[in-house]
């Protein structure tokens, strides 16, 4: 059984939703990102407190058409390329609440 | 005997912000002066206070990359042929140059990114002009077509900048500024304000064409034009959002031209 993963977003980022996309800009190295409206959803979920499978299973799969082993390896590959970007926090541990988890401009 | 040298300056001001920049060198004051013509403040007053102390010749380093950093004191912009303190809240600067004014144009430039970006403002690598009481503004990259869309403008339309266009809100609405800021045309636009009706991001093609770009599409596209030079992260998210800010407020085209005189028939 793999150990719960815990994923908070980065406060060195600026970030604003268009549309159903959400579009990132990394602060450190200005390097815009787009995601789509899943990924959208993992980010804004991302509060550094709650497993991403449970994130998966309350956020992903009662909106999307998708199974919840599926959901949840797309979901891990996701937020290991966010946090390879520095956008994104990754702990097998809860992440301590910051000003960056707190919510995203509207 | 003690040296005693007089500072005199010249007010310079840019979308409505007055810079003085004092040096005790007359000539350069008269050489600022000169190539700010159509820009000198009206009156005394000045926001902001610099001092330029000319470097002796041949004493400027060879690189060419432009750092902006902040610290307790304030910010530090330096290059090559230019290193400058400035401290926002005192409203100071100092400025070491060589006697290349387009030394401090860049030096002009960065300030003023750095003040825009406050106000929700931007500099945009893009030439403007103002047709109808309206501004239309040519966006993109080196060789886009920008001076191309300045020097091919018809004569009932009036040029802001070939270059650099200054952006800022003002009123629910973005205005566009004219700015003494130019490219290949070595013209300085003329000192003129309207709001922007459309911005075009510019692509050379076989036929004239506009194409709306939306949301991301939109705001990628400004990013990529938007000059900011400091990497400081508080900077970045105030461009990032002064951008996601602007897309929602005034459309972005894809303007494919082919150039000649005929592109600015679809500029109303």
């Amino acid at each position: 059984m793999s150990h719960p993963r815990y994923v908070a977003r980065s406060t060195a980022i600026a970030a604003r939703p268009l549309g159903d996309e959400m579009m990132i800009m990394s602060a450190t190295t200005s390097t815009l990102f787009t995601l789509n409206e899943v990924a959208s959803v993992i980010w804004q979920a991302a509060d550094g407190v709650t497993p991403l499978d449970q994130i998966v299973t309350t956020k992903i799969c009662t909106q999307f058409d998708i199974t919840p082993d599926l959901a949840l390896k797309d979901a891990e590959a996701l937020v290991e390329d966010l946090a390879s970007h520095g956008i994104l926090l990754l702990s097998d541990k809860p992440l301590p609440p910051t000003a960056g988890s707190r919510g995203v401009a509207p | 005997m003690t040296a005693v040298s007089e500072t005199c300056g010249v007010v310079v001001e840019i979308g409505g912000l007055p810079i003085r920049l004092r040096c005790s060198d007359r000539n350069f004051v008269q050489k600022i002066e000169e190539r700010y013509a159509g820009f000198l403040g009206a009156s005394n007053e000045a926001a902001f206070d610099f001092e330029i102390e000319l470097a002796s010749p041949g004493t400027e380093a060879g690189d060419e990359d432009v750092r902006v950093s902040r610290n307790s004191a304030g910010w530090l912009l330096e290059r090559g042929d230019f290193r400058a303190e400035w401290n926002p809240s005192t409203a100071r600067g100092r400025i070491k140059q060589t006697t290349s004014p387009y030394s401090l144009d860049s030096v002009l430039r960065i300030v003023h990114t750095l003040l825009l970006a406050r106000k929700g403002g931007f500099l945009l690598h893009a030439s403007s002009a103002i047709r109808n009481g309206r501004a239309f503004l040519f966006s993109g990259v080196s060789g886009a077509g920008k001076t191309t869309m300045a020097r091919l403008a018809p004569p009932d339309a009036a040029l802001l900048t070939d270059e650099i266009s200054y952006v800022i809100p003002q009123n629910g609405s973005y205005h566009a500024v004219g700015t003494p800021f130019y490219g290949e045309l070595a013209k300085p636009g003329e000192n003129l304000e309207a709001p922007i009706e459309v911005v075009y991001l510019l692509a050379k093609g076989p036929e004239n064409t506009i194409e709306p770009i939306e949301g991301v599409a939109a705001v990628r596209g400004l990013m990529e034009n938007i000059l900011f030079f400091a990497r400081d992260p508080e900077f970045v998210k105030l461009v990032f959002d002064s951008a996601c800010e602007f897309v929602t407020r005034v459309p972005v085209r894809r303007l494919t031209f082919v150039p000649n005189a005929s592109v600015w028939e679809l500029i109303v």
